[in-house]
């Protein structure tokens, strides 16, 4: 808890995105998480994702379940719509938000707890039925609102504050993912905004479900020596496998980046482009073995990959284009259309006798 | 022996002294990883102290108002300033341009007015006082001119027990701050009191007792002589009629006409009168004509608005009075009508700038402004006839003024010292109290038969401000409340006397929601590198963006990497050494920093603390421990 309100003083140096807006007028309510937080971070760089892409705050949906991770959604864009759901089941309430106007910018934030437990299946089916949404999974290995019990992301062998080690398998949202068909796959880290933030905006601009697990230590119960997602293990053990620059449709690419070695570049829908650099020479982001293999063989290493992982180039898939369902919003659909009337519901099942 | 007392007020708090060689060659604020254990990084970034040559606490003695301590308050401004109800109303504000609510919203915290609320209210204060010496040193000094230096030289020096002695040309105290301030503008009641507190610790002033010799004044047995005699004299302006007609009764030169009101040898003025000249003495000149019976006062300036010397709330205080301030016109001659003063011809000038910013004027058209009296306001002068050019004081030779070394105020003469306008030509009060104090330090080193230029450090105190969980011992809640407004006597009643002071106080309301607005700049921003965990959350609720961590670089590149560019270059940034997981840097930009404390609530470790900074400033006598804790 914070004693005081954020001062309404800004800094007049403060640069203004294509809308005419700062950064702070991206913020939200003040943060009631612990001091030090790596949610705060993470909420940090999607003020900066969405300022950069210039996204009107009215323009965007925020929703959540239980958790930590899911009261962030308070912090930032005080503007944008929001539902903060039942715990776990803030996929299906997107999915049906988002299934009745598709002119919204869906960013769903969930935690280890919310998404990997009791919301697993809720997420595994967000992931098949490709629901165009950014999926935040805050990833702190432990329940911090109930005093740090392990989570099911808690690596084996990792241990509580009080010593125990865990001794249960992690679920790994990325192998997860992958494995469910997943058409955009990324972890970071809440400590690097260098690298969340263009992850954030590639994601926010991927037509179908965009899946970023990101480590965010969980400064009260799990930041410390036995924890392997404390600030100081992340920093110690990631492996940057896919990091990436995000060059938005209105920018040029100019003849300098174009040129520079070892970059592969991939279109997205709309026009932008991520461009990859400095990926190992066997690592494909765009094959999904490829990138299976390595992020298990790091696994396995004790390594952390981040980056964006896996990114299906061209995808279809998404909720709206296999369900062939109308562009405009439901809100904006005239009511004889949306709701033409038992004559027409007659005929209907007219059709089926 | 010869060494300042340097005792810290909080017990265990740290005192960093520094030794006294570092002034010249060491420079804190370039240096990186910065170095915050030098007083005047942090001292710096609390803009209104740093701006004051005396080194005011203004913080904290805003803070002290704010707790209704007005006597506290007031003495921790005496500390330093030693006149704060007469700087209260009168002082140049050196600090209010530079503080930090400027750059935040517009319009600095009205410190001089809360220096006068803390003087209004303090109540009686006289065992807080100095005292007269249990014992004599033995040494005696000689003071020539009973102003704000030379008074301040004997407050800093009487309590080591030397004997002091001022002679005054004049039958009253105070020099300049008496009879060129108008009453109106500083009571006669707040000078005596002020003054009086320091001549009853036993001070001998000598009234009427002009030094017409230095030479002699060098024969009687003083250790050493200390001039503050000030710059007395008006400038003159010779133009073609000056010394014409009824030129005698009705030209006068402006610290002199002041001067006459305030001795009641002058209590009229004719109708229409032009003031030459745009300072502050323009000002009151201008003011007090007003009050004498003039019904049109004009004051002419040969420049745009721009250049006046004035300060603007004087500026703002004349023409509420409806004083006419008419620019650009420069005089060229008095004009007569049989044998009387009928106007003045003014030259209007156009000016222009050159492609290297060089002014130049052409003048449009010749016109004559009526007046019946003309006041002459264009500056002052150093007057040292009375200085023996044979005695080994060395005069320079273009000036024609005494060579003081600039931090021991000592002249070529080692026993005679300059101080306040006698020094370098016209300051302002709270220069001259500055230059009393260094002067008295340089006094009292030499009447030990120690080197002048042994100056004794500056030292620090730096405490944490936390007293809990979200608990500072400040109020750092942001206030958006503008400026207060000074409340003004109505213009019928402030007419009907010459002594009718002019400017009220603050409300109580009004001084509540000031005090407020002081952003605590003296509650530092501390950063501990080691504890750091790189998490990011004070650069992220940072409300002005001062925050970065970033690879390291040098300073001129820093500023450009970080959150908000660091354009401000009068501003320092800190740079921390490297930070322990990714040898990145901690920069902080203090330009736009609020100090609400908030990266300090938000840091999970304590790497960020808020500790308040007291400067601790030498002084010539020991500092006494403070009567009340502050």
């Amino acid at each position: 808890m914070t004693s005081i309100a954020k001062p309404p003083v800004k800094h007049p140096g403060l640069p203004k995105n294509g809308l005419g807006l700062t950064k702070r007028d991206y913020e939200g309510a003040m943060s009631t998480l612990c001091a030090g937080c790596g949610h705060d971070s993470v909420t940090a760089a999607l003020i900066s994702a969405f300022w950069e892409l210039d996204v009107p705050p009215h323009k965007a949906a925020k929703m959540s379940g239980i958790g930590c991770s899911s009261k962030t959604t308070a912090y930032f864009m005080k503007q944008s719509h929001g539902f903060n759901s039942v715990h776990g089941r803030m996929p299906s309430l997107t999915s049906g938000a988002n299934a009745a106007n598709r002119s919204l910018m869906y960013i769903g934030i969930s935690g280890d707890g919310d998404s990997l437990s009791i919301g697993l299946g809720q997420l595994c089916h967000a992931i098949r039925r490709n629901v165009h949404m950014l999926y935040l999974i805050e990833n702190n290995g432990v329940y911090g609102l109930t005093k740090g019990q392990f989570s099911a992301s808690a690596d084996v062998g990792s241990t509580a504050k009080k010593g125990e080690a865990n001794q249960n398998a992690p679920i790994d949202p990325i192998l997860l993912a992958l494995t469910l068909g997943a058409t955009f796959v990324a972890r970071s880290f809440s400590g690097d905004k260098t690298q969340l933030v263009p992850i954030l905006k590639a994601g926010l601009r991927h037509n179908g479900f965009a899946l970023i697990d990101i480590i965010s230590p969980c400064v009260s119960f799990n930041d410390h020596e036995g924890s392997t997602k404390s600030y100081k293990f992340t920093r110690e053990h990631e492996v940057e496998l896919a990091p990436v620059d995000f060059v938005p449709l209105r920018k040029e690419i100019s003849a300098e980046q174009k040129d520079a070695g070892g970059v592969t570049s991939v279109s997205m829908h709309d026009g932008s482009v991520v461009r990859f650099r400095k990926t190992p020479e066997s690592y494909d982001a765009t094959d999904r073995n490829t990138a299976y293999t390595h992020v298990k063989e790091c696994h396995d290493r004790g390594e952390i990959a981040t980056g964006l992982l896996y990114l299906e180039e061209g995808s279809t898939s998404e909720m709206h284009t296999l369900n062939k369902t109308v562009e405009t919003p439901l809100v904006d659909v005239p009511y004889g259309e949306l709701c033409p009337g038992s004559g027409a519901l007659a005929e209907l099942m007219g059709e089926y006798r | 022996m010869g060494s300042v007392s340097l005792k810290s007020r909080v017990p265990g708090a740290t005192i960093i002294q520094l030794s006294s060689g570092t002034k010249s060659t060491f420079d804190p604020l370039m240096s990186q990883p910065t170095n915050v254990s030098d007083p005047r990084y942090y001292h710096k970034v609390v803009d209104c102290q740093w701006g004051c040559p005396a080194h005011t606490n203004v913080p904290e003695y805003i803070r002290l108002i704010a707790n209704g301590k007005f006597a506290e308050s007031y003495l921790l401004n005496r500390e330093s300033n030693v006149f704060p109800g007469i700087l209260g109303r009168t002082c140049d504000r050196p600090c209010e341009p530079a503080c930090r609510r400027t750059r935040v919203d517009g319009k600095p915290v009205a410190i001089c007015r809360l220096k006068r609320v803390a003087s209004d209210l303090k109540g009686d204060i006289d065992e807080f006082l100095p005292k007269p010496p249990s014992t004599e040193n033995g040494k005696k000094i000689a003071l020539i001119g009973c102003g704000p230096a030379s008074l301040t030289l004997a407050n800093d020096l009487r309590p080591l027990g030397y004997s002091v002695t001022i002679l005054e040309k004049a039958e009253q105290s105070g020099g300049l701050m008496r009879w060129n301030i108008p009453a109106f503008r500083l009571p006669p009641a707040v000078l005596d009191e002020e003054i009086n507190a320091i001549l009853n610790t036993g001070v001998e002033v000598k009234y009427k007792s002009p030094v017409t010799s230095m030479k002699a004044l060098l024969t009687q047995g003083y250790d050493a002589v200390f001039v503050g005699s000030g710059a007395p004299k008006g400038k003159e302006l010779d133009l073609p009629g000056r010394h014409d007609g009824n030129a005698d009764k009705v030209i006068h030169i402006g610290i002199e006409w002041l001067g006459g009101v305030h001795f009641e040898h002058i209590e009229k003025i004719e109708k229409r009168v032009l003031i030459i000249g745009v300072g502050n003495t323009a000002m009151d000149c201008c003011r007090t004509a007003l009050r004498l019976g003039a019904t049109e006062v004009k004051v002419m300036a040969r420049r745009g608005r721009e250049h006046f010397k004035a300060s603007p709330w004087e500026l703002e205080d004349a023409e509420e009075e409806l004083v006419e301030i008419i620019e650009n016109h420069s005089p060229k001659r008095y004009v007569y009508e049989n044998g009387t003063l009928v106007g003045m011809e003014f030259e209007v000038l156009e000016w222009s700038t050159d492609a290297k910013g060089k002014q130049s004027s052409t003048v449009a058209e010749t016109l004559v402004i009526p007046c019946d009296s003309v006041i002459l306001a264009i500056g002052q002068d150093n007057a040292f006839e009375w200085v023996e050019r044979d005695i080994g004081i060395e005069f320079d030779t273009k000036w024609d003024m005494p060579v003081v070394d600039k931090t021991t105020h000592q002249s070529s003469l080692p026993n005679v010292f300059f101080g306040g306008d006698a020094a370098w030509g016209p300051a302002n009060i709270i220069w001259a109290v500055e230059h009393g104090h260094q002067a008295a330090i340089s006094i009292h080193q030499y009447c030990q038969s120690l080197p002048v230029t042994d100056r004794p450090a500056y030292g620090m105190n730096l405490q944490s401000a936390k007293v809990g969980m979200h608990s500072w011992s400040y109020s750092n809640d942001y206030n958006q409340s503008p400026r207060a407004k000074m409340n003004h006597e109505e213009l019928v009643k402030r007419f009907s006397n010459v002594n009718v002071e002019v400017e009220l106080g603050l409300t109580a309301e009004q001084t509540a929601r000031e005090v407020e607005r002081c952003l605590n700049c003296d509650i530092q921003t501390h950063f501990t590198d080691n504890l750091c965990i790189e998490c990011d959350a004070c650069v992220d609720v940072c409300p002005t963006s001062c925050l970065t961590i970033t690879d390291d670089g040098d300073e001129t590149d820093l500023r450009t990497r970080l959150v908000a560019p660091a354009v401000n270059l009068s501003q320092e940034i800190y740079v921390s050494p490297a930070l322990p997981q990714t040898k990145r840097v901690m920069v902080k930009d203090e330009d736009m920093c609020l100090h609400c404390g908030l990266c300090a609530e938000r840091c999970p470790t304590a790497a960020w603390d808020m500790r308040k900074f007291e400067l601790v400033v030498p002084y010539a006598f020991a500092k006494p421990e403070p009567a009340v804790a502050v």
